[in-house]
């Protein structure tokens, strides 16, 4: 098992060094940086003393390998266009899209899999059947279009929802909520929903598939000439046999819910990093650019990495396989 | 006479297609008494399997059961709601399946499924029915069992899952068990195991057991008395040594002609022409009538019921004592 983890962690970290390369190169083929930082009248001498002072003199593998360290650290550079370390702004924005990221998952999870539950067990009710046309339109529906919907419907014409923004927020330490005030958690409803619907059609989709598929297995079969009752053959037995994919999925797309949060941020205004990122690629504010690559991939390497875990955690037999490996 | 535990009166199942009802079940009747081993044979088709989900009230859809009766101990139990049948499942009729690999849910261990089984149907406590299950599994022979209550499915081999799913089975003492070709998956030496210890729980118990296999090893081995199916019907069921030595049934003969012996000299194993028709071409009359070299014109009109025959009866109109014994 600790094998196993520490083989899947030095995996993890050869993906992080191959995106760090990627990002580098960003810097590299995008122009000269002290060009960008200096005015057009500094004179050639004074160049070359930044260009020495940021050790960008160097050669290529010292400068990678001195990049690669700030990286680790957090520390990756000055945004151009703020003129701050772009690790404080990405700390200042994180808050922003974590919570509605989370948000929007624990949304699509748990109607996903009630839906899923549901449309599997009594599959030819009106109501099974009204999901699975919810669903259609929420996997061809493109994101923004669903946003803009909502803020016509519920901000332009109801007024019941604010269109933009996260409302009041409260700091806790260096972290940002707007779940514990009124405007915060009214101005999460709409992006939640418009993030998380299209995840919230995929596992409902994924749960009624996989449902249908255990519910026809012979453990199902004997479990039912066991006369075990329905509620524990459907919530116990199949439910639980159906729940190692859906952990997968929701697992991974965690990350592309982040990934996909540029968008929502952008319908929305949410400050985000999403919208940093949009507004770092107007201004082509490199380091802000690179260091959002850098976070992104991060999530997706550690996310891959919990899952993989915590598949070992739901199938017995995965554990079996992992210490005893072939 | 004690009332059978077991008792199936003409009964038939259907399984409805879009096109037409085709009949799986036509009409078959028997009774298992207390104590006592039924073995049900015939090829794979002939209804064997499916009698013993219509006795637990199992059949999946589109399959139903179309007319007879089904008692247990007394009780019908055909129309029963669901409700009902299901305290019976698992309390009064256990069930045995065929695979032991994917009978049991993978993702608990196996003591909690005996636990939950024996809690739904019996009022004890967590601590009690554990200690149940340690008992059960002992006595199902699974060593260690103390310790390997807490084991999932797969740390098992096959024939010691088939022990699991059998101490599953009988938890709730039920008064019959139902095993659907238990050692069809599991290899010879294991077979021989199962085999004993179905028969040794239905002696200490008292319980009746409807074993359903194609293996007339099995049931030359086991059991009290055999039932051979064919095409959804009865066609012979006796005493298993009488209909074993002297099979009266046509088809009976030629399945018994089938069987290898370690002792035969080399002559080639009889072999019945053509195959089982399928449901929805069984021939009027006698269903086995095209394959059958006694078949005279009354076999291709009507159906043949049951004649009993010494402590035999034969669904077949060679015996109708009305007609001349010419064939016979």
């Amino acid at each position: 098992m600790l094998a196993f983890t520490l083989r899947r962690m030095i995996q993890a970290i050869g993906v992080m060094l191959a995106v760090g390369i990627i990002a580098f190169a960003m810097f590299r083929f995008a122009g000269d940086p002290v060009n960008q930082m200096v005015s057009i009248d500094t004179s050639a001498a004074e160049r070359a003393a930044i260009r020495k002072s940021l050790g960008l003199d160097d050669p290529i593998i010292v400068e990678f390998a001195h990049y690669f360290a700030n990286a680790a650290q957090f520390k990756f550079g000055v945004s151009y266009q703020f003129r701050l370390p772009v690790a404080d702004l990405l700390k200042e924005r994180m808050p922003a899209t974590l919570e509605l990221a989370t948000c929007a998952t624990i949304l699509a999870m748990v109607f996903g899999i009630l839906m899923g539950v549901y449309s599997a067990l009594r599959r030819d009710t009106l109501l099974a059947k009204a999901f699975q046309a919810i669903s259609l339109i929420g996997i061809s529906l493109p994101t923004f279009l669903i946003g803009i919907l909502l803020i016509y419907l519920f901000s332009v014409t109801l007024g019941w929802l604010p269109s933009f923004g996260r409302g009041e927020v409260v700091k806790i330490g260096w972290w940002s909520t707007g779940l514990l005030t009124l405007s915060g958690l009214k101005a999460l409803i709409m992006p939640s929903i418009t993030l998380g619907l299209f995840q919230m059609t995929l596992i409902m989709r994924l749960v009624r598939a996989e449902m249908l598929e255990v519910l026809r297995t012979d453990y199902i079969r004997f479990a039912r000439a066991r006369g075990l009752t329905t509620r524990a053959i459907h919530f116990g037995h199949a439910l639980k046999n159906t729940l190692v994919p859906v952990i997968t999925v929701t697992g991974l797309q965690f990350g592309s819910v982040i990934a996909f949060a540029i968008i929502t941020e952008t319908v929305f205004q949410w400050p985000g990093m999403g919208l940093l990122f949009v507004q770092a690629v107007q201004n082509v504010d490199i380091p802000i650019m690179a260091a959002y690559l850098l976070m992104v991939s991060l999530i997706f390497v550690t996310i891959n990495l919990v899952v993989d875990i915590l598949y070992t955690v739901v199938d017995p037999r995965l554990r079996a396989t992992i210490s005893r490996p072939a | 006479m004690t009332q059978p535990v077991l008792s199936l009166r003409n009964l038939q199942v259907e399984f409805k297609t879009r096109r037409e009802r085709l009949r799986a079940i036509d009409g078959i009747s028997f009774d298992i008494a207390k104590g006592e081993v039924l073995g049900v044979v015939g090829e794979s088709g002939a209804g064997k399997s499916v009698t013993g989900s219509a006795v637990v009230g199992l059949i999946d859809p589109p399959g139903r059961i179309a007319g007879g009766e089904i008692h247990l101990s007394g009780l019908r139990i055909d129309n029963l709601p669901p409700e009902e049948m299901r305290k019976i499942r698992g309390k009064r009729i256990g069930m045995i399946f065929q695979d032991p690999l994917t009978s049991l849910n993978p993702l608990y261990r196996i003591g909690d499924q005996i636990v939950e089984t024996i809690r739904t149907h019996i009022g004890m406590s967590e601590q009690a029915a554990r200690k149940r299950a340690i008992d059960l599994l002992a006595e199902v022979g699974i060593p260690a069992p103390e310790k390997r209550i807490d084991g999932y499915p797969h740390e098992f081999s096959g024939g010691m899952r088939q022990r699991v799913v059998i101490a599953l089975a009988i938890c709730a003492e039920p008064e019959l068990i139902i095993a659907d070709e238990p050692t069809t998956a599991l290899d010879v030496s294991v077979q021989a195991q199962i085999i004993a210890l179905i028969k040794r729980l239905g002696r200490d118990h008292g319980t009746a057991v409807m074993l359903v296999t194609h293996d007339m090893g099995v049931i030359a081995e086991t059991c009290d008395r055999v039932a051979v199916m064919y095409s959804g019907r009865i066609a012979e069921i006796g005493p298993v040594q009488d209909v074993i030595r002297n099979p009266l049934h046509p088809y009976a003969k030629g399945l018994m002609g089938a069987i290898p012996t370690l002792t035969g000299e080399d002559l080639r194993l009889v072999q019945i022409p053509g195959s089982m028709p399928r449901l929805s071409a069984i021939p009027p009359g006698c269903p086995f009538n095209p394959r059958c070299a006694f078949a005279f014109e009354r076999c291709r009109v009507e159906r043949p019921e049951p004649i009993q025959r010494g402590a035999q009866a034969v669904a077949c109109h060679l015996y109708d004592s009305s007609l001349k014994e010419s064939a016979a």
